[in-house]
């Protein structure tokens, strides 16, 4: 339902994203990562029509959003980042004008719009104006303006951004509510979100990918992967020698003045049985044993950092034409 | 799911300009800018017309001490309304919002600038007690005194026009309203000897003449004396497309196409 084709977009002498090709699919719930200024929300911008490519397009459910650009943005629910509405306009007096640009009739606002309202939980603030309202309202104002028309395609910058836990849950649920008959797009820089709700993970620097998978397969290149925790009941000592023995352990790190052992394993093979019957062996009983999947957060340093140190001055310069733009 | 009716060639569709031209009107009587620039400019246009136009000693039963304030009135305030067009829009990223909704471009330019100048006619049709008073004093030419009005709302129009493509141009309202201000200025003195002498002495009486002729002052001269001049409604008309166009043009740039 989105297509994306060597889109690309140079702010100046700086390119900002680098020919982005890659497509998502009904169903499909992608987050988009990328440290700050890596050009995550210059390809929603132009994949929503708000800025123009340099080079290359993009299509929506088979519109071209540079050639028809109206059908292409009807068929598109957007939460830009930040969630920008109109302070003097009441939260129901937003909702109902968006509708009616989005080309709802009458007939249509009202279900649409109780519809919106009750998903994203605003019932009580309707009447008041945007201004006046809290962050997570506010957000949730911007969210229940990207849902009112179910679109095809929901794309949505930083959706949790300054959410108290609850309303992330609460948003991350709609999330994965609507994902069935959706192609949605989320940005995030919170990894656990990804986790919780995306069924693929794209990783971008320097405006170029650097990762497309699932968030598992992300966690399975973290070095820790398979990786095993054991927090021993005593004596960790005499476990940390026996474990370093192991043939496929490549290393015993102990938690400092903790009984907790983290077993690095070689070339991320399986070793939790090895473990396992290695301190059983010699007589040693332990609390507590899980395998590691790998954490998303070493994973993303490892695969960003890269680009990052080889062109610091670039990001710096693709973070100021975002914020120049916004 | 349903999009508004194919835009046509000019990429207008009736429906987003309605839309967002609602949306622009209830927002001026949302805050209290609307009441104080209604207020503002009936109290600056009655004492004009009164103390510097000599209304009553003048014993004439028309509007002519009325309507020949009006380019000076709408150098000031004019800019007060077209300076939040596109600038506060752009600095407080409502833009993103405007422009990602299934709308053109000349829409959302067509639909603001409506807005803003039906908000200006409704300041002008409150003078109104102004033409009671007239028809109470005398028999005024009540066919002049439509054609004054008339050519005192296309004149706003021009003005807004001017000021919509300004402030689509910075992010900063009072850049916006400062600059708007100042071309305003030069384009309704352009006929008084203050602009034309700056061309007199290096360019040609030709030169100098097209100046004089643009000028908003001489357009609306003949006009507010009840003369309503096919040239002069055509300077007008055209004007207002021109900076149209250009705010559309100006908004376009701004998304980087």
């Amino acid at each position: 339902m989105i297509e994306l084709e060597n889109l690309t977009k140079d702010f100046g002498p700086h390119r900002a994203v680098d020919s982005l090709n890659f497509s998502v699919a009904k169903g499909e719930v992608l987050g988009f990562l990328g440290p700050n200024g890596a050009g995550k929300s210059t390809t929603m911008r132009m994949l929503t029509g708000f800025i123009a490519p340099s080079f290359g397009t993009a299509r929506i459910c088979g519109f071209d959003i540079q050639a028809a650009p109206v059908a292409a943005k009807s068929h598109i629910g957007y939460l830009p980042e930040g969630a920008p509405a109109w302070p003097d306009m009441s939260a129901e007096a937003f909702l109902k004008f968006a509708a009616a640009a989005r080309g709802l009739s009458k007939a249509e606002i009202k279900p649409q719009l109780a519809r919106a309202v009750e998903a994203t939980n605003l019932g009580k603030v309707l009447r008041q104006p945007i201004g006046s309202l809290s962050k997570g309202f506010k957000r949730r104002v911007g969210l229940a303006q990207a849902l009112l028309h179910d679109p095809d395609v929901l794309i949505m910058d930083e959706p949790t951004d300054g959410l108290d836990p609850n309303q992330k849950h609460e948003v991350r649920d709609l999330i994965r509510a609507m994902a069935g008959d959706k192609a949605i797009v989320i940005s995030t820089h919170i990894l656990e979100e990804v986790e919780a709700v995306c069924s693929r993970a794209v990783v971008i620097a320097a405006g170029k990918i650097v990762a497309d998978e699932t968030p598992q397969e992300l966690e399975a290149r973290s070095h820790r992967h398979n990786g095993v925790w054991v927090t021993l009941s005593a004596d960790a000592d005499q476990a940390k020698s026996v474990l370093a023995a192991l043939p496929d352990v490549a290393g015993v790190e102990a938690e400092p003045g903790g009984s907790r052992l983290f077993c690095r394993s070689t070339d991320k093979r399986s070793i939790a049985g090895a473990v396992a019957a290695a301190l059983r062996e010699h007589g040693l009983s332990f609390e507590e044993m899980h395998v590691e999947r790998g954490r998303l957060d070493d994973v993303f340093r490892a695969i960003t950092r890269h680009d990052a140190d080889e062109t610091p001055g670039q990001s710096a310069m693709a973070r100021e034409t975002e914020g120049a733009l916004r | 799911m349903s999009a508004h009716a194919t835009p046509h060639r000019l990429g207008l569709s009736f429906g987003a300009v309605g839309t967002i031209f609602k949306r622009e009107m209830a927002t001026y009587f949302a805050t209290p800018l609307a009441y104080v620039f209604i207020v503002v400019f009936l109290v600056l246009a009655g004492s004009f017309t009164f103390y510097l136009g000599n209304f009553f000693d003048r014993g004439q039963a028309d509007l002519i001490s009325f309507f020949q304030f009006h380019p000076w009135l709408y150098v000031v305030l004019i800019p007060a309304i077209s300076m939040r067009l596109w600038a506060e829009e752009i600095n407080s990223g409502t833009i993103e919002l405007l422009m990602t909704l299934p709308i053109t471009t000349a829409d959302a330019v067509l639909g603001k600038y409506l807005a803003a100048w039906a908000f200006t006619g409704v300041s002008l049709a409150l003078t109104f007690p102004l033409w009671i008073t007239i028809n109470y004093l005398g028999s005024p030419d009540n066919g002049a005194v439509l054609a004054g009005y008339i050519g005192s709302f296309f004149m706003a129009g021009g003005y807004l026009a001017l000021g919509s493509f300004i402030s689509a141009l910075t992010r900063n309202q009072v850049i916006a309203f400062v600059i708007a201000t100042a071309v305003c200025f030069i384009l309704t003195a352009a006929g008084s000897p203050l602009v034309t002498a700056a061309f007199s002495s290096w360019a040609g009486d030709g030169v100098v003449a097209f100046v004089r002729s643009m000028s908003f002052m001489n357009n609306f001269q003949d006009i507010m004396r009840g003369v309503l001049d096919l040239r002069d409604v055509v300077y007008f008309a055209s004007l207002i497309l021109f900076f149209l166009f250009c705010t559309v043009a100006a908004v376009n740039r701004f998304k980087g196409a």
